[in-house]
């Protein structure tokens, strides 16, 4: 009964958006994000990165719990806001997704390029979303602190500010163009400056989510795959370069952000 | 001598230290390399979208830092742009407003989901990052609201030579929004085949008729 009231309100606030929007669009989502807290259908991908984590899968048969993210093998709690960053094994900084896949390759014997090259939401692919957001949910509350000690992290910020600013494509747009400036809109979606730090779960800080307008768990890899594609560029590759580096600027710009990732969006 | 050259030793072993630690980060120049290097890697085709439009024209590759150009640079930029404006056939600046809200409210185009890159099948996007029908409250705020853009400009009748400046600018900030301001966020729609000259047409025709809603 409770359960059936709740979910009417939440219909009643996605009808009653566009009308609120123009003033508090973000006041809006904020309170269907609230009435969606003890459900946010993330807990599901979180649930099932968990036990994706615990099972013995792969041609190996093996676990990803000796999988190091950073922080030791195994060590899930707090890995999140220190990601991307650099591996001495691989001898590359890695966002949190292709470093899954290399534990997956590595543990399990799953082969990484065949991974990276599934498209979102389907086989291992759709796993690696799942994983991430377990991972993720670990550090939820935790603020981000990515590591910037080693030379190579360092390089990759450079590298991922240049990548921000890249303009280029029909349209002539950067990632700058939309998430440069504070208090701008497209259409009635607040576009958070990512250049600096924009507040506690925002930006960098919120994904992976849930997205409430087309029922699917994205990770921060189609985060930016979609933005490219309305950035009108050609399809970043799954764990590109340019892809690690652009998520190294935003989260070392975000130093001090509380992660609330899995989050829930529109 | 022998302690001079210990020294020396020492002081190269230093010099070698202090570079070791300098050198942790290219110079701002191989930096800039580097990058273009990561992006030329990290893309492909997609559909319409291929790699080259990566491929950066004087402009894009100019204001693709946080800071402006130097001024040499951004009047070079603003007079090659100016110099690409494409004119109307016969001086017809003008379609129907009602064809350009259609546009104007339309933001698909160009991505690698689309099937086609003919303007036929793009939208102008206008409302993403501007207001411009006041009855429209889903807009951006990337650019300046074009609410009554034609009334407080003081167009009362489009073929009024008085108005001719307007029509002009308004025609080339459309057709390549870099001649008026070298690095504007606003794509090119003329220049980059975006919109074809009657699509164009519309546009200007919501934005400067005084019978369009833009401008009660």
């Amino acid at each position: 009964m409770k359960r059936l009231w709740i979910g009417a309100a939440g219909l009643m606030g996605l009808t009653l958006l566009p009308v609120q929007a123009q003033k508090s669009s973000a006041d809006a989502i904020a309170e269907y994000r609230k009435m969606l807290e003890d459900g946010n259908p993330a807990d599901l991908f979180e649930a099932k990165g968990e036990a994706l984590w615990k099972q013995k899968r792969g041609p190996k048969n093996a676990s990803l719990e000796q999988c190091d993210l950073g922080k030791g093998p195994g060590v899930v709690k707090g890995a999140f806001v220190e990601l991307p960053r650099h591996f001495a094994d691989t001898g590359k900084v890695q966002d949190l997704e292709s470093r899954l896949v290399t534990c997956m390759a590595a543990l399990q014997g799953f082969n990484a390029d065949e991974i990276a090259k599934t498209p979102f939401g389907r086989a291992e692919q759709e796993n690696v979303t799942a994983l991430a957001t377990y991972v993720a949910a670990a550090s939820r509350g935790l603020r981000f602190n990515l590591p910037q000690s080693h030379a190579e992290e360092r390089r990759l910020y450079e590298i991922g500010k240049r990548v921000f600013y890249f303009r280029g494509g029909p349209y002539d747009f950067s990632c700058a163009s939309c998430h440069g400036e504070e208090g701008k809109r497209i259409r009635l979606q607040d576009l958070p400056n990512l250049t600096k730090n924009p507040g506690d779960g925002i930006g960098f800080a919120a994904w992976p989510a849930y997205r409430v307008s087309n029922g699917q768990m994205w990770s921060m890899q189609l985060r930016l795959n979609d933005c490219y594609r309305q950035q009108r560029f050609p399809y970043p590759g799954f764990g590109s370069e340019a892809t690690i580096a652009v998520s190294t600027f935003m989260g070392v710009n975000a130093k001090g952000a509380e992660s609330i990732a899995p989050s829930i969006k529109r | 001598m022998q302690s001079k050259r210990w020294m020396k030793s020492i002081a190269t072993v230093t010099l070698a230290a202090a570079l070791a630690a300098c050198a942790s980060l290219p110079s701002s120049a191989e930096l800039d390399r580097q990058a273009q290097a990561t992006m030329k890697a990290s893309f492909r085709d997609q559909g319409i979208a291929k790699v080259d439009r990566l491929n950066q024209d004087l402009g894009q590759q100019a204001c693709s830092v946080p800071s402006a150009p130097s001024p040499e640079l951004v009047k070079r930029i603003e007079a090659e742009s100016l110099a690409t404006i494409k004119w109307p056939a016969g001086g017809r600046y003008f379609g129907d407003w009602r064809e350009g809200e259609k546009l104007a409210q339309n933001g698909r185009g160009m991505t690698w989901t689309d099937a086609s890159a003919a303007p036929k099948d793009n939208g102008a996007s206008c409302y993403n990052c501007h207001q411009i029908d006041q009855k429209e409250i889903s807009f951006g705020t990337i650019g300046p609201s074009l609410w009554n853009y034609g009334k407080l400009r003081g167009v009362k009748d489009v073929t009024d030579p008085a108005a001719l400046p307007i029509v002009q600018y308004t025609w080339g900030k459309l057709w390549n929004s870099k001649a008026y301001a070298a690095c504007s966020n606003m794509p090119r729609f003329g220049h980059m085949g975006l919109l074809d000259e009657e699509q164009l047409r519309h546009v200007m025709a919501l934005l400067l008729d005084p019978k369009s809603p833009v401008n009660q």
